[in-house]
């Protein structure tokens, strides 16, 4: 921790996650934590936080509890990471508790099932709005947008296995950014 | 030991935690294995039953292994699922990370960081087509997506409700006049 920021407070990431986790439908929260934590506070930049939207991703794992460990870490180390999944998780634990006594008189309703799948539609939405500006700001170059290309082919249009991927795509793309990752540290 | 339910969710599910690589689909078939053919917890229809209220729960969807420690154990098993379910990956991303944040600005980090995003804008739009297909991959679901995109890309700040509202609206009407 630099200190040129003022710290964040427990509550305040608490509360953060607390929200994002308890209106999670359909699996498209990295965009929604990237609103929160980026765009509307600005406790991270989208340079910190986009890598860690791939290490949720490739990591085990749900990838929206490891982007909040991702960030609790970042903003105020193992404590910070601790508050972040535990808000992230309250929401839907007990949502889940209601549901385990209540399902059989509410959730099986047709007009419940289908607002949702419309919800989930909608917040695939804002995920593919995060993968356009990531495209957007990751490609630095031919070799780049080809990583991009082989990857998403790869584990979306052929749907082979995540972790075979990757363990060719990192080695490779990485030596492809080493000259200019060492000259922008340099 | 093995009839003890606390100690068997974390037996079965711990592990669990780090196998659910790539999304929690992954863990559905060896829990339904444990949960219902070795341990007898649940019978194969509860597992079902189980299987469709956590797909209407928020949140990660191996939550399932919540809802069975519910069943078996009550709000102490729920919990003890939780703790087993999200901590052993949570503690691996954590290790990860702070690796990670450690070496910051090193110029095999900057390296790391440039050749991971690429990476990263490729598994994203790989998630979304997967997401799409597992939705149902139909007219209606396609257009609700791209709404909700181009609604952001015009608004940054629009708060994510809006984007949930307007979808699931989009899909009740849609309902209706079936």
């Amino acid at each position: 921790m630099s200190g040129e920021q003022p710290r964040v407070g427990f509550g305040a990431l608490y509360r953060v996650f607390f929200w994002i986790g308890l209106f999670s439908f359909g699996g498209g929260l990295l965009p929604w934590i990237q609103r929160e934590i980026v765009t509307l506070r600005g406790w991270m930049k989208d340079e910190e936080f986009l890598p860690g939207v791939a290490l949720a991703q490739i990591l085990p794992g749900v990838n929206s509890t490891n982007l909040a460990v991702f960030v609790g870490q970042r903003l105020r180390g193992a404590p910070g990471s601790v508050v972040a999944v535990i808000g992230m998780l309250t929401g839907p634990f007990l949502v889940m508790l209601v549901a385990a006594v209540t399902y059989q008189y509410v959730l099986g309703a047709p007009a419940i099932q289908a607002a949702m799948a419309g919800a989930a539609a909608g917040a695939i939405g804002m995920m593919l709005n995060m993968g356009v500006a990531a495209v957007r700001s990751a490609s630095r170059g031919v070799a780049a947008i080809l990583v991009m290309i082989a990857v998403f082919v790869a584990v979306g249009v052929m749907r082979w296995s995540l972790i075979p991927v990757v363990l060719v795509a990192i080695p490779v793309s990485v030596a492809l950014a080493w000259p200019r990752g060492a000259r922008d540290a340099g | 030991m093995r009839d003890d339910p606390l100690l068997g969710l974390i037996v079965v599910l711990a592990p669990l935690s780090i196998a659910s690589i790539g999304g929690a689909s992954a863990i559905y078939a060896p829990l339904q294995y444990e949960a219902v053919e070795v341990r007898h917890w649940v019978t194969g229809a509860q597992f079902l039953d189980l299987f469709a209220i956590s797909r209407f729960i928020p949140g990660p969807s191996s939550i399932l292994g919540a809802l069975i420690g519910f069943n078996i154990a009550g709000l102490l098993g729920a919990l003890v699922a939780m703790v087993a379910l999200y901590l052993p990956s949570s503690a691996l991303c954590y290790a990860v990370g702070a690796v990670w944040d450690r070496h910051r600005g090193k110029p095999w980090h900057t390296a790391l960081e440039q050749g991971l995003a690429p990476i990263a804008a490729g598994l994203i739009m790989a998630g979304v087509l997967s997401l799409y297909r597992i939705s149902g991959g139909d007219v209606l679901t396609g257009t609700v997506i791209l709404g909700s995109a181009g609604a952001l890309a015009w608004k940054r700040k629009l708060h994510p409700f809006i984007l949930l509202a307007g979808g699931a609206i989009a899909f009740e009407l849609a309902w209706l006049v079936r």
